[in-house]
Order: C-alpha cells, then structure tokens, then sequence
C-alpha cells in the first residue's frame, strides 16, 4: 500500500486529541516553553472537535470566588457527596483554584458570558453553573491553541503511544495515520499529554438504525483517551463508574438549565411526583449519610444525580411513566421560553429538530424524559481516567510522584476525561486541567527527565504493520465472496461495534437489563471481550474511513474490557442508577470506602488491581 | 438527526469535508458533490450546515422516530458576531431565534504566549498558571492553598 511515513522528530510537548483538555495544554504550553517544539494531533478538526464541537449554553464548572460566591473546596464537597464519596479531591482541589482564571480569558477572548443585570456578576444558571452563548465555544478555543502551538496536524487518529526503549515504563511519542491521505504519523516526542476524550458507544445505545448516531456523548468519542494509557501500561482508575443521564427523550437534550433556570421539575405518567416516595428504601441501600432528604433541603447539599437516576428507573419499572418535564408553567414567559430553546440549539440541536419534528412545543406540551445507556467518561457527572499525580502542595503521598497530572508512565500526562477521579471539571475544567499538564510537561523536560529516549525504527515498523492490517485484511479475503458484507474471514466495523455494544449492554449493565449485573455475568462478559479480541485482529476496513472506524472500534473494546475489571472488582453497589451489582446490593463503606486502580500489563495483557485510600479535604474545625 | 445535500445548490468545494468532526461528509465521485457517507454516525451538530458557504447542506430528523416535514435552517456570520436559527414545525409553526457567537472581532482578543516576558524561576516553582494570580479574583488575591483555607487531606470516610 503506497502510504507514506511522515515522522515529526524532537517535539517537547504532543497533545493527543485538542478538545477542551487538549486546546488548553497547547496553549498554556507555550508560556511555559517558549522554545519548546509543541504539535498537535487531532482526530478530526480542532475548529469543531470532541464533546464542544456544536457548542455549549454553559460553563458547568465557575468557582465565582471574585464574587465571593464559592471556595474550591466548596466544589470538592459537591463532588464528593454527588459521586457518592469516590473523587480525587487533591486533583479537585486544584482544578477548581484554577478554573476561574480559564473562564476570565475566555471572556477577554471573546466568548459571550451572560451577566446578571443587577448584580453585574455572571449569570448564574445553578450555584456551579453559568450561561453563555456558547455556539463558538470550541473554535475559540481552538485560535487560543493555534497561535500557540508550532503544528497542527487535523485529521490524525492516534492509535498508539510510543514508549522509550532506553528507560522503561518511560514514554517516546505517539503514532496513528491520517485518515484522509491515510498517511503513516510518527510523532517523537519527550511528552505526550493526552486529551483524547470520553467514549460513548460502547453500551448499546437506546436509538436504533439511522438514529444510532443519537448518542448523549459524541459518536466520535472512541474512548481513546483510555484505550492508548491502558495499552502504554498506564494505571487507571474508577473505571467502572460509568454514567447514566436523564434527558429528554430520544434528542437527549440538555436538562440542566431547565431545572436550574427555568425552574421546570418532573412528574410520572400521572402528574404525581415520584422521587421522594423512592428515598428511604434507596435510603437503606445507600446509607443515611449519602441520602438524607431533610439534611439536603435544609443545606441545599444536593441529591446525588444517581441516586435520582434511581427514582426515575425505578418509577418507569413500576409502570407510571413516563416521567415528564413540566415546561408548560415556564414556558409562557417568553424570556424563559426563548432561554429554553437557544439551550438546544447552543448544543443539541436535535433535540430542536425532535421537537419540529413531532410538534412538541414545550409551551403546550411537557415533553418526555428518559434515562440514556451509559457512558465512560470522567469530566461529567462521572470520574473514569487515569490514575494521575496531583500537585505537591496538595497531594498526599499515594496521590504525588513528581508531576502534576502526570500518569504512571514517565512522562505521559492527561487531561479532561483522561484523568480519573475529577467529575465536575466539564469543559472549563478540563481546559483548566490541560493547562496545569502542559506546565508539568515543560518542567519535567527542564529537570532533564526526557534525557536519551529512544524509539527505535523496529517498533515505528511494527505499529505501522499493525495499524495497516485491516485493510490488508479486506484485500486479501474481499474476493472470495461475490458481494456483501458478510463474509467468513472478517467482520468489519459497525458489525463489530454491535457485537462489543450488544454485550456490554446486556453483561455489563446497559439499558436493556436496566442496568443490573453482576459477578457470573460479568465474567462470561470478559470471555466473550476476550473473544471478540481475537476477531479484531481479523477486522476488515474497506478504506481509509473504515480503517478509522477499525481503530475506534479497537480502543472501546479496550476500554471496555477496563470497565468490565473494575465493575468486577468493586463488589458493592456505589452508584445505584448508574448501575447495579446484582449480587451485591447495598453500598458498603467498610470494605469499598476506597478508589479502585487497576493496570493491564502490556507485555501479557493481564489485570492487576488494587484499591487506593480515598482522602477527603477536611476543615480544620470538621477535623475528629 | 442526518444531514443530506441538496444538488442543486452544492459545487463540491469540500468546506463541510474539512469540518465534519465525524469525517462522514465526502465527495461523491461521480457526481462530484458532497453526501453524507454514514448517517448512523452523525450527531446532527450542524457544523457541515454552517460551513457549507451555499446553504446547501440540511437536516432531516432520524428516520426512526422523527417523522417528515419540519426543518432546523442556521445562518452563523463571523464578521457580525452572530448566529440566527429559523425552525418550522410539522404543522408549520415558526419560531426565531438569533443569538451572539463572539464579542469580539474574530480570533483577535486571544494573546500570542510566545511574545510574553518569559516567567521567572520563582513563577515556575510555584503552583501559578499564566495570567495567575491576577485571574482566579482579578484583585490582588492569592491562590487558594491548603493553608490559607485551613484544610488537611485526610484517609478515611467523610462524607
Ligand atoms: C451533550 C453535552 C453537553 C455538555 N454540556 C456541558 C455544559 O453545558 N457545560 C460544560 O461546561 N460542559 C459540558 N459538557 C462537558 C464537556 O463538553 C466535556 O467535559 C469536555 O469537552 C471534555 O473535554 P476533553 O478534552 O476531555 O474531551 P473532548 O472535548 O471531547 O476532546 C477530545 C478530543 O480528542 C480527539 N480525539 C479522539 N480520539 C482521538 C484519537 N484517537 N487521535 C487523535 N485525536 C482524538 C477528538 O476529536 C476531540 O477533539 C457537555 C458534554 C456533552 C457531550
Ligand atoms: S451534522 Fe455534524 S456529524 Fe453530521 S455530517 Fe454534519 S458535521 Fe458531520
Ligand atoms: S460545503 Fe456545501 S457546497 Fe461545499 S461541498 Fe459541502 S455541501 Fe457542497
């Protein structure tokens, strides 16, 4: 195949993915390393890539401290008690000391921030929330990180990392092929900071046929930002806490404004409202301390979102559905109306064509909600990634080696849904969380820890092999059959898509078991990855799409197979309307009080995994 | 909600190729234009529908649950800053919407890092980002540390 090798040499800094972690570690890289050779590597392209690509409504994640509103650590605590106690708070800590800084230069940018008219502050949607007119959110963004960086180069799917052959366990740069030109990559480089993204599809998703598009999470989310740490032999963490969203029906609209702002709530089938009648025997399942509705009236301390994912099930299983958001009060102020409408079009634009589509006017009509299939994702209500160092003012022992950010691969950093154990970080977050990573980069190349790294040409071949293989695959075996796509030596990618959705959603919790599994099930759900494994070494892409297509299907079945350990391994039920362990019903702070690590061994492919002492941010005056 | 292309109106100049973050909007060989290749992985973020300079681009609801007749039309302008969405119902209900996209003229507010006086060691050493401290509080304020918020990490369950 006449693909040429295109090798980008002595770069400083690669950033994998540029979303919202990675437009951030572009640009703050080059403040911090005004000589320093920094590339890009995106998937698609940075001007509309990753989650924020149609743009946002709000930024879900402002301290307001220049307005006296809240401390960082008030946010740790709103994370910890929604996440059900398993946060990385010294990581939370100090995205959320920084993340104001990020929203303000967003603002000198040019971003639209909404502004309370009588306070002059920003207009709050909910205490963390604020709303902007967000459509050109990512490719403002995506200019912040443009004029920082030496190269971009749009359109490169990464589909390995690079690692040192002199030092082990130390990284060498990143390689993957352009899936326009279908050239080959190679990216040396002394560190590689990765913000390749959450991953959606890998449950199979409530929409079907043309519509399987429709995911919550972007169809391009391919889990990659997990899939290539996990193969570099990076450990991971909280990966079996996947998210379940609660939206409207079949458009996954946001409801986030409409509670907060609009003030819209929801009733079951009948008009009734349900969720309080679930909480005292959700109450026993959980404990008091995770679930105390008077304490929470009365402190505002919010209900765990999984926790009402629990009502919300549970009251659709018992027959009253379906649960209804009741718009029609506010919807007839015609400010609140228009606030309502420009939510999806800022975002989920579907969700309005939905609505045109089936004459649904929320004035006239309190439109349907559903909960979503999950997702693995770490900067939302939810904290899948890597298991990261935190900064050394903050971090414990267990939590610091060195490198804020930095994984436990020398060299290698992470940010947004690539680092584990930080919901709540969303996009400024996660742009905040890029920022804090570049910085370590530069100063971990400064201290000399990227001395003498060597790639050799062996392994640059061998991947290159690797990566070409399904179109090979297709060449060889294409003819045997006359037509079509079935055919006994290969599955191409959507055929392998359904197979790995088909069975996450039914071994590992999906929707269409209502989210239950448990320990047998789980483990016959890791023989079958296991074999579908090996079929992927005989996937079949037709062209270069495909071959992309391929790839991403390869790094959810990775993924995948992490999620599956993990929901393994934490014998308890955490996050009841996240998920459910069938065989072990109630959480359980005596044994599971921990955060669960776990690392693949690249060599052999197997598991190790460990729990991780959770330490919370205490005050003072709190302390026992 | 899939994208689909109007022939008439598309000369197959390839911006909503360029911009697709699924890479599903390609040029057809033989009729030269643009279609989408893989409507099933489309997330309907209209990021084709506003590149497309001829309008040529639209958008047609999920074949299995929307039902036909309604459209999502979009006209985003860099120069004036601006976003304006027309959508008609089914039952030929209209409503308008027109929103600002930036407040600025384009790309123009963000700063070129390489031209900023280069940080000092101190700065390096400490826990500040770029623009830091001045940003988190824009007054005089320092960061927020363990210390100056009398906080410890401690092992255990707190809730
Ligand atoms: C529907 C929706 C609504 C949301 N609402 C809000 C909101 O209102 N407010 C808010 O603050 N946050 C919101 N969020 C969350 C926010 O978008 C994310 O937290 C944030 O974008 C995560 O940043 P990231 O950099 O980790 O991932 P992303 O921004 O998704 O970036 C990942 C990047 O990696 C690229 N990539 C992927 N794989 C590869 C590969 N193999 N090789 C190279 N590049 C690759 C992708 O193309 C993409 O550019 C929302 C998200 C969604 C989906
Ligand atoms: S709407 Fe978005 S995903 Fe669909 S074709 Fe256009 S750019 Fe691609
Ligand atoms: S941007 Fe518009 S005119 Fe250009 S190729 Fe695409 S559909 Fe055709």
């Amino acid at each position: 195949m006449g693909y040429s090798t295109i090798i980008e040499d002595n770069i400083d800094v690669l950033v994998c993915g540029a979303g919202l972690g990675g437009t951030g570690a572009a640009f703050e890289a080059r403040y911090w390393g005004q000589d320093k050779k920094i590339v890009i590597a995106e998937k698609a392209n940075i001007d509309r890539s990753g989650a924020v690509a149609q743009g946002l409504y709000a930024i879900n994640c402002y301290m307001g401290t220049r307005w006296g509103e809240n401390k960082p650590e008030d946010h740790v605590r709103y994370a910890r008690i929604d996440l059900m106690g398993m946060v990385r708070e010294d990581l939370l800590f100090d995205m959320a000391r920084h993340v104001d800084s990020a929203v303000h230069q967003f603002e000198e940018w040019g971003l639209p921030l909404m502004r309370n008219p009588k306070t002059g502050a920003y207009q709050r949607e909910g205490r963390w929330q604020i709303m902007i007119h967000g459509e050109s959110y990512k490719p403002i963004v995506a200019e912040a990180a443009k004029k920082s960086a030496d190269k971009v180069y749009n359109r490169v799917c990464i589909t390995h990392l690079l690692m040192d052959e002199s030092k082990e366990n130390r990284i060498g740069g990143a390689v993957g092929f352009n899936v326009r030109t279908g050239n080959y990559h190679v990216f040396k480089s002394k560190t590689v900071i990765v913000g390749a993204g959450g991953a959606s599809n890998i449950f199979k998703p409530r929409s079907v046929g043309e519509g399987a598009g429709r995911v919550w999470y972007a169809p391009w989310s391919s889990g990659s930002a997990y899939a290539l740490l996990i193969e570099a032999g990076a450990k991971m963490t909280q990966m079996e806490n996947r998210i379940v969203l609660a939206r409207f029906k079949d458009g996954y609209g946001p409801v986030g404004a409409y509670f907060l702002h609009l003030k819209t709530y929801t009733q079951n089938g009948m008009g009734e409202e349900y969720e309080s009648k679930w909480f005292p025997s959700l109450q026993e399942m959980v404990g008091k301390e995770y679930l105390d509705p008077e304490a929470s009236h009365r402190t505002h301390r919010p209900i765990p979102t999984c926790l009402r994912n629990h009502a919300f099930i549970s009251e659709v299983n018992a027959g009253r559905g379906p649960i209804h958001m009741v718009t029609m009060e506010a919807f007839q102020d015609p400010h609140l109306e228009e606030v309502g409408w420009e939510n999806f079009l800022g975002m989920t634009v579907g969700q309005a064509v939905l609505w045109a589509a089936t004459d649904v006017d929320p004035k006239h009509q309190n439109p349907e909600l559903t909960t979503s299939e999950p997702y693995v994702m770490g900067s939302h209500a939810t904290g899948c990634g890597a298991w990261c160092s935190g900064p050394e003012d903050v971090s414990p022992e267990e939590y610091f080696w060195g490198y804020n950010r930095m994984m436990t691969v020398e060299g290698l950093f992470g940010a947004g849904d690539a680092v584990g154990g930080t919901p709540h970080a969303f996009s400024s977050g996660s742009f905040t969380e890029g920022r804090l990573a570049a910085k370590a980069a530069c100063k971990y190349i400064d201290d000399g820890k990227a001395e003498g790294i060597t790639v050799s040409d062996k392994q640059i071949q061998q991947r290159k092999e690797e990566i070409y293989k399904p179109l090979e695959t297709y060449r060889v075996y294409r003819n045997e059959i006359t037509a079509g796509s079935v055919n006994p030596n290969y599955i191409n990618p959507r055929q392998g898509l359904d197979r790995l959705q088909k069975l996450m959603d039914e071994y590992c919790g999906g929707v269409t078991v209502n989210y239950m599994t448990n320990e047998n099930l789980l483990k016959i759900g890791l023989k079958k990855l296991a074999i579908l494994e090996e079929d992927l070494e005989n996937i079949a892409a037709e062209n270069i799409h495909e071959l992309m297509r391929a790839w991403e299907l390869k790094h959810r079945h990775r993924t995948s197979e992490c999620v599956m350990q993990h929901t393994l391994f934490r014998k308890e039920t955490r996050w009841p309307g996240y998920y459910y362990r069938g065989d072990a019903l109630k959480l359980d702070d005596e044994n599971w009080h921990v955060l669960t690590v776990s690392r693949r061994d690249p060599k052999t492919g197997e598991y190790t995994l460990e729990k991780a002492p959770c330490y919370h941010l205490v005050s003072e005056d709190e302390e026992k | 909600m899939p994208t689909f292309v109007y022939m008439t109106r598309c000369d197959g100049c390839g911006h909503c190729v360029d911009i697709c973050p699924s890479d599903i909007m390609h040029i057809d060989t033989v009729t030269r234009r643009a279609y989408n290749i893989e409507p099933n992985m489309c997330w309907e973020c209209y990021s084709c529908v506003k590149a497309c300079p001829h309008h040529a681009i639209d958008v047609r609801g999920y074949a299995d649950f929307a039902p036909l007749g309604h459209s999502v039309r979009v006209i985003r302008e860099e120069e004036k800053g601006t976003i304006a969405w027309r959508i008609k119902f089914r039952d030929g209900t209209e409503k308008n919407f027109l929103s600002p996209i930036t407040t600025k003229p384009w790309g123009q507010g963000i700063p070129q890092l390489a031209d900023q006086a280069a940080p000092s060691k101190e700065m390096r050493d400490s826990q500040l980002l770029f623009n830091e401290p001045k940003y988190i509080r824009l007054d005089d304020g320092d960061i927020h540390t363990l210390e100056s918020n009398g906080l410890k990490m401690k092992a255990g369950v707190y809730y």
